[in-house]
């Protein structure tokens, strides 16, 4: 065990976790938006709620359901350490901060962009997580679709499903490419295919995303 | 030909390394063409001659290779031009009538001596730990005993450039020294030479680099940005990658 202690200890094992977690949230977000996005066979949400019956009940789903949340806990107390142990490296802040002439602001601000991320998948998993799991109000005639809509006729809810996809764009912009930076892949012949795939993924996946719950709650989805 | 400048420096004052440091305001006139330190030796003269104490800063060599010219300019280590030192910043990068704030490089790891100067012994330290290569006394060796390929060379060069300032940790949101200690494994890691201390090295600096309080990287990449020598951001990959490789093989 010792062996492993590293990735608990020191920063580089600690930043190890961060990306290896990452890469399996990002591969997680694919899978999640691909089924979402049958809601736009505009059926009635018929092939959606197969896929979504199937993703509920079937051994393996369910079982890949705890690697999943295991990956997202890691994730999330690791980045809050290391955001957390970051914040206190200097005795006091510059005077003059021109941190804006040299990265992002999306790149500085991951630990941000994290928690407003987690915030909302309280929220998210309230809505339909805990609906199907735990209160088991799912059935033939409450569908996952029929859940979906009726929680996307309330604009407040709208709203923060876009302003959490919106932080998810920007968390992904740099966490996409900064997961391989960690992982040491990192050469002039390939590293440019990985941040123009990692910015495409973080625009086209949270825009799908998004949009399910504006085109429900404009009844463009029924 | 040269107009005078009136330049107004806001300049981090701290008596020790325990005392609370201040911002003090001076006024200095200086020529376009003289570099950002021998516009601080004008206004250290000027302090001087009237009886105050004197500013205390780095430098040395003043030709861009000592790395000791430590300075945050405007928010900037070693100021707003790329690729430069303060020693090679000069004040035509500047206007006339300018403010310009000045303070030490900021973080727990580097300790402030006094004013401008602050103490980067950690950097000292963590090359201590590991960053050297063993080799035997006697007869120099023939040159080409160990054939290089240049492209290997071309890449320890690229990284063996790093004058150890510490604009990367003075840079970066973090205090993180990933950019230097990322040099000076990859630096040695790619040579023959570098081999037999490997994977012993890399952790032992890496140990020791988390023990002198320097922040974990977030790859932001502020630190190649601002590196007076333009240390490429792949050397921190190759860090990380040196370093998982030395675990793997359980050291």
């Amino acid at each position: 065990m010792n062996l492993f202690s590293f990735l608990f200890s020191s920063s580089l094992g600690r930043k190890l976790i961060m990306s290896l977690t990452g890469i399996f949230l990002i591969t997680f977000l694919v899978v999640h938006c691909g089924i979402n996005a049958l809601i736009y066979m505009n059926d009635g949400g018929e092939t959606f709620n197969l896929a979504a019956e199937f993703m509920g009940h079937t051994w393996y789903i369910r079982a890949m359901e705890i690697g999943l949340f295991v990956g997202l806990i890691l994730h999330v107390v690791q980045g809050l350490y290391l955001a957390s142990t970051n914040a206190n490296r200097r005795p006091q802040n510059y005077a003059v901060n021109s941190a804006s002439a040299n990265s992002t602001w999306y790149s500085r601000s991951m630990g941000l962009l994290g928690t407003i991320i987690l915030l909302f998948l309280v929220v998210h998993l309230r809505h339909f997580w805990v609906e199907a799991r735990f209160l088991h109000s799912i059935n033939d005639k409450n569908t996952m679709f029929t859940v979906m809509v009726a929680v996307f006729q309330n604009p407040m809810a709208v709203v923060i499903y876009v302003l959490g996809c919106l932080s998810l764009s920007y968390h992904l912009l740099h966490g996409f490419q900064s997961a391989f930076q960690t992982l040491g892949i990192n050469h002039k012949s390939y590293t440019p295919i990985i941040q123009t795939v990692g910015t495409w993924f973080s625009i086209i996946i949270p825009f799908l995303f998004a949009s399910m719950p504006v085109t429900i709650f404009l009844g463009l989805i029924k | 030909m040269n107009h005078d400048m009136n330049i107004t420096l806001k300049v981090w004052r701290q008596e020790n390394t325990n005392a609370s440091g201040r911002f003090e305001e001076h006024k200095v006139v200086a020529n376009p063409d003289m570099s950002f330190l021998e516009m601080f030796d004008v206004l250290n003269e000027q302090l001087i001659e009237t009886g105050k104490e004197p500013i205390a800063f780095d430098h040395d060599c003043r030709e861009g290779i000592c790395g000791m010219c430590s300075m945050v300019i405007n928010g900037r280590p070693h100021g707003p031009k790329r690729g430069v030192t303060t020693c090679q910043l000069h004040m035509r990068s500047f206007k006339d009538g300018d403010t310009i704030t000045v303070e030490p490089w900021r973080a727990n790891a580097f300790p402030v001596i006094k004013d401008l100067s602050v103490n980067r012994g950690a950097f000292d330290r963590i090359i201590s730990a590991g960053g050297f290569v063993s080799v035997n006394t006697g007869n120099a060796v023939d040159a080409n005993a160990i054939l290089i390929p240049k492209e290997v060379a071309d890449e320890a060069f690229e990284a063996a450039t790093c004058i150890g300032c510490g604009a990367c940790v003075s840079a970066c949101k973090n205090a993180s020294a990933m950019l230097f200690v990322g040099a000076k494994v990859t630096q040695l890691a790619k040579l023959p030479q570098g081999q037999p201390e490997r994977e012993t090295r890399v952790v032992a600096m890496v140990n020791q680099m988390d023990a002198e309080g320097f922040g974990a990287c977030t790859n932001t990449g502020a630190c190649s940005a601002e590196c007076p020598k333009q240390i490429p951001l792949s050397v921190i990959a190759n860090l990380n990658k040196e370093y998982y490789r030395a675990k793997m093989n359980g050291k």
